[in-house]
């Protein structure tokens, strides 16, 4: 494959050579402002951007780039230490294929892009140091909405240059290849793509939806439809509705709160979902299964089961400690490569 | 300080809670969410990340890790932080001292900008002057923020120019928009699919994200709108 030659500039950067659909700089999110109507936003899988940080030697709050298909084509002006995770679009560098969830050293001068979808809907790359851009509320994640944050507070476009930060020089690496990949990977399959069951917790109006069709509800699929996004996953499936017509005034709501619109749709609220809603909260997705939704893609199925909250919070804390096992052990095995 | 009215506290999934103190908009219920709200930025319990006031609720976002830190007795992270906000609720809320500015605001009417005014007015059976005249006489509160950054919901309007949500939600509706839902009366701060009935466009800046403070309203504060001319609103 050609080599692109561009003029060096003393920035690290990586640049955007062909725009995706939909590509954004995302973090864990911003909180402390959703009394100002400010939504946290941030990944929508929480749990593979964190992963990427950590097999570069990240911290988990480094901003990552969440990429969707079809996907942007980056040039790495600069050698850099990069981990691509989450949904698998084929990835490749200079036309040769890598694999996701290893820590990949990537020459300067080398193009990383996305050849297809082979499963899931969003992907992540890490870059080590993280991006130096300026954080807005403390956050890297952008706000589209408001047009803040991120990169420019917007998706990315056809060469936007995004700087990284300064970190030493890993070329000594590669003997002039384009690319290594390093030999150790984050162990994934545990958790990840494996929807048979979404698990839920039963919302405040669960008990407006008559006994059958809550019975429906949990022994029929949900299809992800195609309007769905970062604000919300839309259901299609058996019709779900409720007798009771009280209105409900405006309150706080949270991501994975599925709510019941008046039409009788079902909508999961996403990581750009809004700060407040007034429709009935029939369930809400555990935490420590939005990742595994965040990646169902439209026209694929989902099948819900009520859990209780000690088992929510304990597959939490138990996702949680794996991601620390991770970071551990790649910090350590990263630095004791590059210190060999 | 006055008396602790009845409330609920229940699970917004396994990361939040919402302590409920009744499903209305009440000004009185209203005053007490938002010394809740004060009370825990000043003081905040520990395994808090950050609490959302609404209308007559508050919801509290917890981190699940932080709240179950030093417990022995096996209780999960909603039981733990049921227990301390339940703790919290014991103590008089002060209601004195809240923060709260009065903002005049100024809206042009023109049904340039006020898209919905002429039919609010026909389907009060009131003139567009009557309108105005109406929905400036009074003085709102901010109740809440939500929806989108800076977006205020106020109230309560007068019976004379309440009237429900567009069946049909427009695409767009351009950021300044001030509009009616029921009793409520809001601005739209950023151009936004919306639903609100229109009845007028302010000049001013709802939300900033260069401004230390972000948005020009804040839950608690009064506002009382006033009219100007299309020139003074271009002009402004």
């Amino acid at each position: 494959m050609t080599k692109f030659s561009f003029i060096q500039s003393a920035k690290m950067s990586l640049i955007v050579i062909k725009p995706g659909i939909l590509d954004t700089v995302q973090d864990n999110g911003r909180y402390g402002y959703q009394h100002l109507g400010i939504n946290p936003g941030g990944t929508m899988d929480r749990f593979s951007a964190q992963a990427v940080n950590f097999l570069v030697g990240n911290s988990s709050d480094e901003a990552v780039i969440e990429i969707h298909f079809p996907a942007a084509a980056f040039l790495f002006q600069q050698d850099a230490i990069i981990a691509v995770g989450g949904a698998d679009f084929l990835p490749s560098i200079d036309g040769e294929a890598i694999p996701l969830w290893h820590p990949v050293i990537i020459n300067r001068n080398s193009v990383l892009q996305f050849h297809g979808i082979k499963k899931g809907t969003q992907c992540y790359l890490a870059i080590k140091g993280g991006l130096d851009i300026p954080k807005w509320l403390n956050s890297f994640s952008t706000h589209t909405k408001a047009c803040i944050g991120g990169f420019n507070g917007r998706a990315l476009q056809k060469n936007d240059t995004l700087p990284f930060k300064p970190h030493a020089c890993y070329a000594k690496f590669l003997s002039g290849k384009d690319f290594m990949i390093l030999p150790w990977q984050a162990d994934i399959k545990w958790n990840h793509f494996i929807p048979e069951r979404i698990s839920v917790l039963p919302g405040h109006e669960w008990s407006w939806i008559k006994e059958s069709l809550q019975t429906d509800f949990l022994n029929n699929p949900f299809t992800i439809t195609f309007s769905s996004d970062r604000m919300g996953y839309r259901l299609s499936g058996l019709p779900v509705h409720t007798e009771n017509k009280t209105e409900l005034i405006s309150s706080a709501v949270s991501f994975g709160t599925i709510q019941l619109l008046p039409d009788g749709q079902l909508i999961v609220l996403m990581a750009d979902h809004q700060t407040t809603g007034g429709y009935p909260r029939i369930a809400h997705v555990i935490s420590a299964h939005l990742s595994q939704l965040a990646q169902v893609r439209p026209g694929e199925k989902i099948q819900f089961q009520v859990t209780d909250m000690a088992t929510a919070e304990q597959l939490f804390c138990r996702q949680k400690h794996h991601l620390l096992q991770l970071q551990n052990a790649c910090k350590f095995r990263l630095e004791e490569f590059l210190n060999a | 300080m006055s008396e602790q009215p009845a409330y609920t506290i229940f699970p917004l999934g396994d990361s939040a809670l919402t302590i409920d103190f009744c499903n209305s908009i009440d000004e009185a219920i209203n005053q007490k969410v938002l010394a809740l709200f004060h009370s825990l930025r000043e003081n905040p319990a520990a395994g808090i990340i950050e609490a959302v006031p609404a209308y007559s609720s508050i919801t509290i976002y917890y981190d699940m890790l932080l709240a179950v830190r030093n417990n022995q007795d096996h209780k999960t992270a909603f039981e733990i932080m049921t227990e301390r906000m339940e703790k919290r609720l014991q103590d008089p809320l002060s209601e004195n001292n809240l923060p709260s500015q009065f903002l005049r605001i100024p809206v042009c009417y023109h049904n340039e900008f006020g898209l919905d005014i002429d039919e609010l007015a026909a389907t009060n059976k009131i003139t567009a002057g009557e309108v105005i005249q109406i929905h400036t006489s009074k003085v709102y509160g901010v109740y809440m923020l939500g929806f989108l950054p800076g977006f205020s919901y106020m109230g309560k309007v007068d019976d004379k120019i309440a009237m429900p949500r567009k069946t049909n939600p427009r695409q767009r509706v351009e950021s300044g928009s001030v509009g009616i839902a029921g009793y409520q009366t809001g601005i739209y701060p950023l151009a936004s699919p919306g639903g609100w009935q229109i009845i007028g466009r302010t000049p001013v800046k709802l939300f900033d994200s260069d401004n230390k403070e972000l948005t020009l309203l804040k839950p608690g504060d009064k506002v009382q709108f006033y009219s100007i001319s299309k020139n003074e609103f271009n002009s402004y």
